[in-house]
């Protein structure tokens, strides 16, 4: 006997993300989840991005890293709650993961709830956890080549900030036809150069977020 | 990379239906796979063989049926098979597309006795 299901095999995902949804939006909690490949400057791009935010408005971050807490130590220097979850081995955040992690951050004390997702370009697109915008930060070390590696990833992100600009002299990497392929991708998607060595670019990128967080 | 946390929550959806319908056992499960997910058919069968040790879907086979990406072109409207490397419309240059397939991951139908 054939019996037709038709249903989403991350169903059960999506459902628990929108429960994390429900408790952000009912918190007034703008949630950004950041996602890129491992050294593409997730962490430092956080960093700059408390930097710039303190006195403005109050971030909580949530570090996923496979294992370790070095970057949850890092974070904790800017002075801001940070939970760290060690996802044992899984290449992604997902909603569960992250809902626990919620338990443990003084969210009614938050308005921007930056996620820092494993480092990878293929698994944390297709795990929603209930966030309001999704950020993937590409460097310029990785190549102009990445958006067409890894489509899904392009496609899924509200926002690109193209990091490490500063090395754009000794790279081949061309930040034109990079942004051309990213919008055939993704229309829709706001693209940023920025670079956390020299701070270029990350104010615009932060009066975006700004304004974004204010639509909410 | 993903296949594990795929593997079992397609498992437990699969398992949910079966025993819902009071399925004896899972003979075949018929999967729509869009090849945007980067999902690789042979993975999954792999963890799904070592998560469904002594259930009901134990011994299922895997059937897979994979989506090619297919976008829309928004300038002259355009339906087209997307191609490795090539982000533009193979009609009119255009690059302002919507993805119109290529992205599922869902469970089809299961066949049970």
């Amino acid at each position: 006997m054939e019996i037709k299901v038709i249903k989403d095999i991350l169903g059960a995902n999506d459902q628990i993300a929108r429960k994390n949804r429900q408790l952000f939006d009912s918190n007034k909690v703008f949630v950004v989840n950041v996602m890129a490949s491992p050294g593409a400057g997730k962490t430092s791009v956080i960093m700059e991005t408390i930097k710039r935010l303190k006195g403005k408005t109050r971030v909580g971050v949530v570090e996923g890293d496979i294992s370790s807490s070095l970057d949850a130590e890092a974070i904790s220097q800017e002075d801001v709650p940070v939970v760290q979850i060690n996802t044992g081995g899984e290449c992604h955040l997902d909603a569960n993961m992250t809902a626990t992690a919620l338990g443990d951050l003084p969210l009614k004390d938050i308005d921007l709830l930056l996620i820092e997702n494993v480092g990878n370009l293929v698994c944390p697109a297709e795990f929603s956890l209930g966030e309001d915008i999704r950020i993937l930060i590409a460097s310029t070390p990785e190549g102009d080549d990445k958006p067409f590696k890894y489509p899904l990833m392009f496609h899924e992100a509200d926002v690109v900030l193209i990091n490490k600009i500063d090395l754009l002299p000794y790279l081949k990497f061309d930040v034109d036809a990079f942004s051309n392929t990213i919008k055939g991708i993704n229309r829709k998607v706001k693209i940023f150069p920025v670079s956390c060595t020299t701070g270029e670019g990350i104010e615009a990128w932060v009066y975006w977020l700004l304004g974004r967080m204010g639509q909410k | 990379m993903h296949e594990l946390a795929i593997t079992q929550s397609m498992f437990d959806l699969v398992l949910e239906q079966a025993k819902k319908a009071g399925a004896k056992k899972v003979g075949k499960i018929n999967l729509v796979i869009g090849e945007m997910t980067g999902v690789v058919g042979d993975c999954v069968q792999f963890y799904f063989d070592f998560i469904s040790k002594g259930t009901l879907a134990e011994g299922a086979v895997l059937s897979f049926v994979m989506v090619p990406p297919k976008a829309r072109c928004q300038g002259c409207d355009k339906l087209f098979e997307l191609k490795e490397f090539d982000w533009t419309c193979p009609y009119c240059g255009g690059n302002n597309l919507q993805i119109v397939a290529g992205k599922e991951l869902f469970v089809e139908s299961i066949e049970v006795e």
